[in-house]
């Protein structure tokens, strides 16, 4: 049987609820580049599945034409994984943000990387905690001045694709909110991905903490403070593409190409090198002063997921044991007669 | 082998014993326990049993906190509990001699291991001095046995090590208490023989002790009489041994079977809960799904992610875990999912007794949520109840959308019973339907007799919709803020778990119809309090009992039945819950009789306070 799939357009995706993020914030762009991505994924639309846990960017599934379930602060992971492992045949996404993910929700965070559970996990991170009005947040630079902290944070933050990388993720990325070409490109990657694909996507809130990524998005310093990367290719940046990443010991170095120095010397991208730790020298670029922060697919490997396991151990156990017999597992043990 | 002189012997007939074995908790009393136990149970003897052991795995061997018992009442007639006091105990060393001997009836057989009652086990035990020679034990009929020499002496041929060789001295005792009973050893050893089959040398072993045992008291003049318990007239049927565990795994995946959708466990390790996950995870053929969750939060949201895609969700936990899934909970009755969660309770707060039983989670699972948030509450009264708790839960869960709990204790989690099997045709129907029409579909329309709202699982076309813990606008489903919405959904949630009620049977009390005294009861008590009845009634007092499985909401007819007796009386494992709400919500000046000491009431004690409460009313 063959089933020619509708033909769908951004609009299929859009819902009639009034979207209720503050004007300017960056996750109407997340959202315009994920509707933008669904049509052209060539999956019912019925088959899609967004949740989320809550903060704003986890008011995400009300404004998706999908199935979609906003549940309980930090714990989207779990209700994802409990919905893949047992309806593998669906596309479940998980929308969630900084103290989302990482806060509240770490411990569940870590164990669906972990089990490389087929979800899409998209990490609005805005260094703030948004919905409940400016805390500082665990993705916040020690020293953040925000609400809860008036003399500024104590906390040294965590770096989102370090965490995930250090949970062996699979597929890691990064994107950022403006840069909608790069996120289309970047989402379409994810949902290519067997596995969990854990994306943080640099988002702005712009009411409370307006430019928290200035210096890579503004346009005379991003080419500067970012690099692009990708497989295959060698780790140029800047905006003359003068610059490079190479190995030095065991750690990366910037240097200036030319003056012998030529593309060959440099690293060339490989995200699906089994060893995290390359990824993970990787993502310590960021903040690393005179290092630009990187953007794209870190890491892209293939490994065992927990629900194609376990699925895989019920059918197995049905193969050679014949359909349980109900009647034969309640009389199992030692019965006997009382006449 | 020289052939034993079997000394003739007097032989009585009677109708019930109690033995307990005692022993330090390396010393394998759970697992002699249950061998006599299914024997017990293949001979027809009606039985209840009562593990009770230790929170350590292994406590420093020999001290008191050591220390791990299995008691097993046995009997021709029906047996409510594990029994007040006990005919026979085995004692395998000081430290559990000085923490059971109280329980032993004046003049029951003790039988202690001597060789474990040197120096330094008397030490070990905090004994000042010895209760072999001291003559505390008078009282008894005290039989000391070299139960460590005896085994080797039985083994020397096998070419064990020592420490194998000791291994098997519990069944030693074993054989010595099967002679005591005169009970075939034949069951025993085709466990025996299961149980170690790639290993046919501790096999033999034990058989070998067991049968050393059985020898010993037949060549030992000291034993005079051997006891006769003829079976039980239990209804006609195919029977099994249960325990509580066992039976909520057994139901689950009979409901799944009855509703014909695949069965999700998430669950978090949890004394005394976990053996339900481990019994599940074997039934994969069932197409049964187990995930052990990182903590009982994922446990539970993992549950309401499957119930959402068309599972039948549960999740299993005691008390602390319990606590940790409360806020999942609220989210499962806000967007109106069925999910079963089971509270095996133990005792607390906080880590408290993790090994022993309590009945003191009913207030959080009526009440433990934020904001107005009601749920079916069912308990299981005995062990095999919980089979039948397991279906009754899952089918009310999902003909009302709503998550149910279950209340169960360590006392039925771990005590076992003869069950009869029920045939397939006797299960109840669970008949499921996911919503599949487009056609006027609303996420919260509901049905008008449930008010459930319709089951529209991911993947079904044309039903795109979104649901999550925002209050909801009555009918859409759509984010809601509006006060008089707000006033209504709260309302239509407490009012489809008060229709549940058409599905809860009018009680009608064991005993008498009316009279004096009502004893009502939920959970195990169960045991104690019938007991306590027949024993009572026997005496010509006018009392009965009510037993509430089902505690949210309560039997339509219960306050019509609490007004036709002059007292009420409700024995609880904690300081008055159920009491508490009867109270409020009957206005009824009922009182409590309340033990909160990890351990199941005794019949005696609620015997006491039907006397002593019938004293005053007279
Ligand atoms: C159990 C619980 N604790 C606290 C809150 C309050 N709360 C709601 S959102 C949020 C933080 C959200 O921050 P983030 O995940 O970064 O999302 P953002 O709003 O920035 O997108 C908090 C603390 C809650 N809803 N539930
Ligand atoms: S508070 Fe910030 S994150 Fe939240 S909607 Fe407004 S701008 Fe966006
Ligand atoms: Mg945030």
């Amino acid at each position: 049987m063959t089933t020619t799939l509708p033909v769908y357009t951004k609009k299929d995706f859009q819902t009639d609820q009034e979207v209720r993020w503050c004007p300017g914030c960056g996750d109407y762009a997340i959202l315009s580049a994920v509707q933008s991505v669904f049509p052209e994924l060539g999956i019912p639309k019925e088959k899609f599945v967004v949740v989320s846990g809550i903060g704003c960017s986890s008011r995400f599934p009300y404004y998706m034409n999908t199935y979609g379930f906003h549940t309980i602060h930090g714990r989207a992971p779990a209700v994802a994984t409990g919905l893949k492992l047992t309806r593998p045949d669906l596309e479940v996404w998980v929308a969630t943000g900084d103290g989302d993910a990482l806060s509240i929700g770490g411990n569940h965070t870590i164990h669906m990387i972990r089990r490389n559970v087929g979800l899409k996990v998209l990490l609005f991170n805005n260094k703030i905690y948004g919905l409940t009005k400016g805390q500082y947040s665990p993705t916040s630079e020690m020293g953040k001045k925000a609400k809860s902290t008036p003399y500024g944070s104590v906390d040294r933050p965590f770096n989102p694709l370090s965490l995930a990388l250090g949970a062996e993720a699979t597929f890691v990325a990064r994107s950022v909110d403006v840069f909608q070409s790069h996120l289309k490109a970047t989402l379409k990657r994810a949902a290519a991905h067997q596995g969990t694909a854990f994306i943080e996507i640099l988002q702005n809130c712009n009411i409370f903490n307006d430019g928290a990524w200035e210096n890579l998005t503004e346009r005379d310093v991003r080419d500067d403070n970012t690099i692009a990367i990708e497989h295959g290719q060698p780790l140029v940046f800047g905006k003359n593409k003068d610059k490079g990443i190479r190995m030095d010991g065991l750690d990366l170095e910037v240097v200036a190409l030319g003056n012998g120095i030529t593309e060959k010397d440099l690293i060339i991208h490989d995200e699906r090198h089994l060893n995290p730790a390359y990824a993970f020298l990787l993502s310590r670029m960021d903040g690393t002063p005179g290092f630009p922060t990187p953007l794209g697919v870190l890491r892209a490997i293939d490994a065992p997921r927990y629900e194609a396991g376990m699925n895989e151990q019920v059918r197995l156990a049905i193969q050679k044991k014949g359909q349980g017999d109900l009647t034969k597992l309640l009389r199992a043990g030692d019965t006997w007669e009382v006449r | 082998m020289a052939t034993i002189e079997t000394l003739p012997r007097k032989r009585e007939t009677i109708e019930q014993a109690v033995i307990r074995f005692a022993g330090d908790s390396g010393d394998g009393m759970q697992i002699t326990g249950s061998q006599f136990t299914n024997t017990a149970a293949m001979l027809g003897n009606d039985l209840a049993t009562f593990p009770d052991f230790p929170a350590e795995i292994r406590a420093p061997a020999g001290t008191l906190p050591g220390v791990s018992g299995f008691q097993i009442n046995f009997s021709s007639r029906d047996v409510f509990t594990a029994g007040d006091a006990v005919d026979v105990l085995v004692a395998m060393n000081p430290a559990a001699l000085a923490t059971n001997v109280a329980d032993l009836k004046p003049g029951g057989i003790l039988i202690v291991n001597v060789d474990n009652f040197k120096e330094v086990d008397l030490k070990k035990a905090q004994a000042k001095t010895n209760p072999l020679e001291d003559h505390s034990l008078d009282g008894y009929r005290l039989f000391p046995v070299e139960l460590t020499k005896l085994t080797r002496l039985a083994l020397r041929d096998l070419g064990l090590d020592a420490k194998s060789m000791d291994r098997c001295k519990n069944f030693f005792a074993l054989g010595m208490c099967y002679w005591l009973y005169n009970r075939p050893m034949d069951h025993t050893y085709k466990w025996l023989d299961e149980k170690f089959g790639s290993k046919p040398v501790l096999a033999e072993a034990n058989k070998l002790a067991m049968k050393a045992g059985y020898a010993y008291c037949d060549a030992t003049e000291a034993f005079q009489v051997r006891y006769e318990v003829p079976a039980a007239k239990l209804e006609p049927g195919l029977y099994r041994n249960i325990s509580g565990n066992s039976a909520l795994a057994l139901g689950f995946v009979a409901a799944a079977r009855k509703a014909a959708i695949p069965l999700f466990q998430g669950s978090y390790p949890i004394t005394p809960a976990s053996d339900i996950l481990h019994e599940l995870s074997m039934y994969k053929e069932f197409g049964v799904m187990t995930f052990q969750a990182e903590d009982e939060i994922a446990a539970m949201t993992s549950a309401i992610g499957a119930a959402y895609g068309g599972a039948l969700a549960i999740t299993t936990t005691s008390g602390p875990g319990m606590a940790l899934k409360m806020e999942a909970i609220g989210l499962a009755i806000a967007v109106e999912l069925p999910i079963v969660i089971c509270d095996i309770q133990r005792g607390g707060p906080s880590t408290g007794l993790p090994t022993k039983t309590e009945q003191a989670d009913l207030l959080q699972a009526l009440y433990g949520r934020n904001s107005e948030a009601p749920v079916p509450v069912l308990a299981a009264a005995t062990p095999g109840d919980c089979f039948w708790m397991a279906l009754e839960a899952s089918r009310i869960a999902l003909k009302y959308m709503v998550p149910v709990i279950i209340l169960s204790d360590g006392y039925l989690a771990n005590g076992a019973e003869p069950w009869k099997i029920p045939a397939l045709e006797e299960l109840p129907e669970i008949p499921v339907k996911y919503r599949t029409e487009r056609e006027g579909f609303m996420p919260y329309s509901r049905d008008p007799n449930t008010l459930a709202r319709p089951w529209a699982v991911p993947g079904t076309p044309g039903l795109e919709h979104r649901i999550g813990g925002l209050e909801k606008q009555d009918v859409t489903g759509n984010v809601n803020y509006e006060p008089l919405n707000h006033e209504r959904m709260v309302r239509l949630r407490a009012a489809k778990v008060a229709a549940v009620v058409q599905d809860v049977p009018d009680v009608v009390p064991a005993g008498d119809p009316d009279g004096d005294l009502l004893l009502v009861g939920w959970g195990s008590t169960f045991g104690p309090i019938t007991a306590a009845l027949g024993a009572q009634r026997a005496r010509g007092r006018r009392i009965g009992h009510v037993h509430l499985r089902h505690l949210n909401p309560l039997p339509k007819n219960l306050g019509e039945v609490l007004k036709r007796y002059r007292k009420v009386v409700v024995p609880e494992m904690n300081l008055g819950q159920l009491l508490w709400v009867l109270r409020a919500k009957y206005l009824v000046d009922a009182e409590g009789l309340n033990k909160i000491q990890g351990k199941p009431f005794k019949q005696s004690e609620v015997e006491a306070k039907i006397e002593e409460t019938l004293r005053e009313i007279r």
